[in-house]
């Protein structure tokens, strides 16, 4: 059984629209870490976006979503203001974490976003946690964990694997497979480079997608949704994907080869997605072009919202350390 | 004959009252739950949970397999998403597992959100030696956890706190860890029947006294209480702060005790270096130094892994002696 995604117009324009939409988010963000706007570590997205474009589609408004330090594309196709992000990573008051997070650590409570979390594997038990807890008020929802291929050599994620099934908590698990932790290539790291049969032996029904298609992914996320909703037991879903960039903003990037690099971009989910459409006639090149005209426009108001924000009053520094109260 | 009179006291164990504790709080508020290895049909590994699996049953009473860092992770997942979970660590060791997710998830997520999500959640642990379990079982890293910011470090040493301590803590939205010293499940006592609640915030003076501070907080309190009673007799008057709080560290009342006697001996079962001893010392030193007579003293775990052999854990544990002598030197030198 696969989920036929319904490819309307609209609906593949939507989606070239969101991956390019994180792709020039990100471009600017590359330039305002230059300029300095944006400190510390900052960790792109480019080359893997058609995976949180697709799981997102799946997702309704209730599900919850987990994600890593290499948020930015989750947070976007998620439905957070891009406004409010930039602002986070130019650390000023009006970000969605008061400048508290920054670029790893985006939250956003409306969007059930349970934050991007720079321990890796570290956001995996909490999946448990907000899936039990929507499970026991009896909350149709779906969690939907979003990791790396790395968070497989944590204990936590052979934890949190197990337990997912010995409860039967509805989490879809998206491991994002860019074949490097960081720099060490998957087969150097794992005894056994199948993501899927280690969710297997946890007795967790799995798929491996080609993460690079932004619609198989949808169509895989939406097939994986209906099972959790109907057996609420968790789903894995592995997708093969590719960083085009450097892990961090500095990386010599010995692990891999230049032509290793280019022939992946070939391969790129925008490239790919957009030839396949221009090819069919099913959008023109201009059309790209005012949706790129567009997105800029989004992206420079969310600079301009940026750099507007104020700056958290120092004396409000120890502010949240402890909560006064549970937010309703 | 006068009419029958009602109770003013019953008696009960620590670990009853640890017990009756968590039954009220499963009973008022179905968004409790507890958590833990072996909680639910072995009846804890301490016997605290014992019988709580029948009366409430396996959703609410939730046996984990040995994977502390998914449990407690699922604990701080489960809080932000609205529950009020109670996780139970076997023993403070075991903790290490879980530290991760304590320090990098639980205390981090309020502040890195800015305020949109609260951890509200509770870990229970039992801590400290005496029970000849040696080096992987026996430690007390209380101070250790109290060194975070966004923890309540609480350290109930009687039946009063051990039944409600949990209560107030289920009041507050940070998460709290509760230490309960292995040595105190079995200890007997009254609860008095007109004590419905306690505070959280504050330590308690147990012993008033004139001559000297003994600050002692755990399973020293009885040990440090035991003292007290023998300085008497040699007339000396001690004055026993029970810390209860490690924090946020009521520092107020250790001041005022110590500005009152002039001389304080800190007891403390964690190891001596870097310890919440050394914080209180050096609080002292900060707010009180010219209200001192002596100099501080401390009395402390010895800095080993806890040894097996008996006579070898007891010379690391606090004892009533070496507090007694402690405080005596202080109070009239030789």
């Amino acid at each position: 059984m696969t989920h036929k995604v319904h490819l309307d117009h609209a609906h593949l324009r939507h989606l070239l629209n969101a991956m390019i939409r994180i792709r020039r988010f990100e471009a600017k963000c590359v330039e305002l870490y230059q300029a300095q706007k944006i400190l510390g570590f900052l960790h792109l997205y480019d080359g893997e976006e058609a995976v949180s474009v697709g799981v997102m589609e799946a997702l309704t408004p209730q599900d919850a979503v987990i994600a890593t330090y290499r948020e930015h594309g989750q947070a976007l196709a998620r439905g957070v203001d891009p406004g409010c992000l930039m602002a986070e990573m130019f650390g000023k008051l009006n970000g969605c974490c008061r400048g508290r997070g920054g670029s790893m650590h985006f939250f956003h409570r409306q969007t059930r976003f349970y934050g991007g979390n720079a321990i890796v594997g570290g956001g995996l038990p909490l999946a448990l946690g907000v899936a039990l807890a929507d499970k026991m008020v009896g909350k149709k929802a779906v969690t939907a964990c979003f990791f790396g291929d790395g968070a497989a050599d944590e204990g936590e994620f052979h934890e949190t694997l197990n337990l997912a099934k010995l409860w039967r908590l509805p989490i879809l698990f998206v491991c994002e497979n860019n074949l490097y932790a960081m720099g060490t290539a998957v087969e150097r790291a794992e005894a056994d480079t199948d993501f899927v049969h280690k969710a297997a032996s946890y007795k967790i029904e799995g798929e491996r997608v080609d993460g690079m298609d932004v619609v198989a992914v949808e169509s895989a996320a939406r097939n994986a949704i209906d099972k959790i909703r109907a057996t609420s037991d968790p789903f894995f879903l592995e997708c093969r994907t590719y960083r085009f960039r450097a892990h961090s903003m500095f990386d010599a990037q010995l692990y891999r080869s230049k032509e290793e690099v280019e022939e992946w971009r070939k391969k790129g989910p925008i490239i790919r997605y957009q030839t396949w459409l221009e090819e069919n006639h099913l959008i023109r090149a201009e059309e790209v072009l005012q949706m790129e005209k567009a997105i800029d426009a989004e992206v420079a108001a969310a600079v301009a919202f940026a750099d507007a924000g104020a700056l958290e009053p120092v004396s409000e520094l120890e502010r949240f350390v402890t909560m006064q109260e549970v937010p309703a | 004959m006068n009419a029958p009179q009602q109770p003013v006291a019953e008696r009960m164990t620590y670990r009853e009252a640890c017990k009756q504790a968590l039954r009220q709080a499963l009973a008022a508020d179905p968004r409790i739950f507890l958590m833990g290895e072996d909680i639910g049909r072995y009846g804890g590994c301490y016997a605290v949970t014992k019988g709580l699996l029948d009366e409430f049953g396996e959703e609410r009473i939730r046996d984990t397999p040995l994977s502390e860092s998914a449990f407690v992770g699922a604990g701080i997942g489960a809080a932000m998403a609205g529950m009020r979970p109670i996780v139970e660590i076997m023993t403070v060791n075991f903790s290490l597992l879980a530290l991760d997710q304590i320090l990098n998830n639980a205390v981090t997520i309020p502040y890195m959100s800015g305020g949109q999500f609260a951890v509200p959640l509770i870990i229970r642990m039992a801590t400290g030696g005496g029970r000849r379990v040696a080096a992987q079982h026996s430690h007390s890293l209380e101070g250790w956890y109290a060194h975070i910011p966004g923890l309540r470090i609480l350290t109930p040493a009687t039946i009063e706190d051990a039944r409600f301590m949990l209560i107030e803590a289920l009041k507050d939205p940070n998460p709290t860890i509760i230490f309960e010293h292995v040595m105190l499940y079995n200890m007997e006592g009254d609860l008095d029947a007109a004590i419905a609640s306690v505070d959280v915030s504050r330590a308690k003076v147990r012993r008033s006294g004139a001559d000297v501070s003994l600050v002692a907080y755990g399973g020293s309190l009885f040990k440090t209480l035991g003292a007290a009673e023998r300085l008497s007799q040699d007339g000396i008057s001690a004055e026993v702060v029970d810390l209860r709080v490690l924090r946020p560290l009521d520092a107020k009342t250790i001041l005022d005790s110590v500005t009152k006697t002039r001389r304080c001996v800190i007891v403390d079962e964690g190891w001596r270096s870097g310890s919440i001893s050394a914080e209180i010392g050096m609080r002292i030193a900060e707010e009180a130094f010219f209200e001192l007579d002596a100099p501080l003293r401390r009395v402390c775990g010895r800095e080993v892994p806890m040894p097996y052999a008996a006579h070898l854990e007891d010379a690391c544990l606090p004892q009533v002696d070496a507090i007694v002598a402690a405080a005596r030197e202080l109070v009239r030198p030789s």
